[in-house]
């Protein structure tokens, strides 16, 4: 079997548990609407406002959202010692970190398909600049969570606050990320500046990561 | 020095490389030594049972020998290399199943093939198609749309099994095979285990047939499939016995 059958193989088993259980959308899902609700209702802003701070709050809510889903993620592999099966196996241990990487982009993407309409209409939104390029920042964006989040809660599988432990080395790690979907976001919705530069520094950062996440993993799955 | 059975020489100065050969093997965490300069040489074809208390180093010993840890003083092999270069040639059960608990038997089994099918030629099996045979052959219906965490204890153990029967190895390591099961159900363990020794080796150019390694408090379960038996004390061996296992030189 090829490297991408393997990745596949992995992709479809985490889309069946997540069909099976629903743990990581549904959690993500209430977590991201109450963190969309409780700051419309903090700021209760004007139209113009909404645009000016609506890319913060919809990757921050994202950011936390996401959070709680990954460190899910591992505890299936960790549940009846699954994960030394995996570490037995020939396949490429990579290929289990792309696998499960790409089975939480789509289920953060699940729930962005429901936040964003929603999201919308607490904030009364619509683009100003060049409304088309989320399509680009919306799965860039999330790559760049979902990737290092999913590396980094694999790092945290062996220790005892793994929970805490996410937040606390993912949420710097990702700063630069946070800082090119926000301000690309702000771009797109105010048309105030371009936001290209902000497009390219995510996908310089998307390439460096996935990078170093593929290159690292066996060693961190390996690690004692 | 273990006592036992006399030491077969001649068998280590073969160029066949021993199944699993441990030298002055150590393992600690922490403060704690779980494995205390264990020197040992598993042939090729044996079936060994090793018997100890808890906490006398029996999983600590498998888990070396499958490369899921690494010895913190000298060196562990396995057909004489490092163990997890080897990966494709063995398999390990755990007490625990080692399956998800959200798929059927069939599902889990099937996935684990996939997992064991890989680009390098010989490495690895072709054992997809197998996954049902495997099922049949433990016991359980693969027609059993049931998921794994609806299964009795024993039902997850003889799935535990089919999954690495399945993958067709060289060498099997079982850590406790026996410790959810009826007296029965471990009878026709031991069993299937004995027939699994005599199944042909696809792939590979060695003339002799499957190694497994066990552990186990309950020896007499074992003892249809064992030809030799070492019992371990406080992560030292303690004695040897049968053929087919030896102190390291």
């Amino acid at each position: 079997m090829s490297y991408l059958g393997h990745v596949l193989v992995h992709l479809r088993k985490d889309l069946q548990l997540e069909w099976r259980s629903r743990d990581s959308v549904n959690g993500m899902l209430f977590f991201a609407l109450l963190v969309v609700v409780v700051f419309s209702l903090a700021f209760d802003p004007t139209a113009a406002m909404s645009r000016q701070i609506a890319g913060g709050i919809l990757w921050l809510a994202l950011l936390f959202a996401s959070t709680t889903a990954l460190n899910q993620a591992w505890t299936r592999e960790q549940r009846n010692r699954v994960l030394e099966a995996q570490r037995m196996a020939p396949a490429p241990p990579s290929a289990l970190f792309l696998g499960k990487a790409l089975s939480n982009l789509l289920f953060v993407a699940i729930v962005e398909v429901v936040l964003a309409p929603l999201f919308a209409v607490f904030y009364n939104l619509h683009a100003v600049g060049q409304g088309w390029l989320m399509a680009a920042v919306l799965p860039l964006g999330t790559w760049a969570l979902v990737c290092n989040g999913t590396f980094f809660a694999a790092l945290g599988l062996r220790t005892r606050n793994r929970e805490l432990l996410l937040p606390l080395v993912l949420f710097p790690i990702s700063i630069p990320a946070l800082l090119g979907m926000m301000q690309a976001t702000t771009a797109i919705l105010t048309g105030a500046f371009e936001p290209g530069p902000w497009i390219r520094l995510l996908i310089g950062y998307n390439i460096a990561f996935t990078a170093a996440c593929l290159l690292l993993f066996d060693t961190v799955l390996n690690a004692e | 020095m273990p006592d036992g059975a006399p030491i077969d020489r001649t068998a280590q100065d073969t160029a066949e490389p021993a199944a699993a050969q441990l030298e002055s093997a150590s393992k600690l965490f922490g403060d704690f030594a779980a494995l205390r300069k264990v020197s040992l040489r598993f042939e090729a074809g044996s079936s060994t049972v090793i018997l100890g208390d808890n906490g006398a180093g029996k999983s600590t010993l498998l888990r070396l020998i499958a490369g899921l840890i690494v010895p913190s003083r000298g060196t562990v092999l396995t057909f004489g290399e490092e163990p997890r270069s080897q990966r494709w040639r063995i398999a390990y059960m755990s007490h625990e199943p080692m399956l998800y608990d959200e798929l059927s038997g069939l599902e889990n089994l099937r996935y684990f093939a996939s997992l064991q099918n890989t680009d390098s030629g010989e490495k690895g099996c072709s054992c997809t198609a197998t996954s049902e045979k495997a099922l049949r052959a433990v016991g359980l219906d693969p027609a059993l749309g049931r998921p794994v965490g609806h299964y009795s204890q024993g039902m997850r153990q003889r799935a535990s099994l089919a999954r690495v029967l399945q993958a067709d190895p060289e060498l099997l390591l079982l850590d406790e095979p026996f410790s959810n099961l009826d007296v029965e159900s471990s009878r026709r363990m031991v069993e299937l285990l004995r027939d699994f020794r005599t199944w042909p080796l696809q792939g590979t150019s060695t003339q002799h047939s499957r190694t497994i390694i066990l552990t186990t408090h309950q020896a007499h379960l074992a003892e249809p499939l064992a030809n030799a038996t070492v019992t371990m004390r406080a992560g030292a061996v303690l004695s040897i016995t049968g053929e087919g296992v030896h102190p390291s030189a």
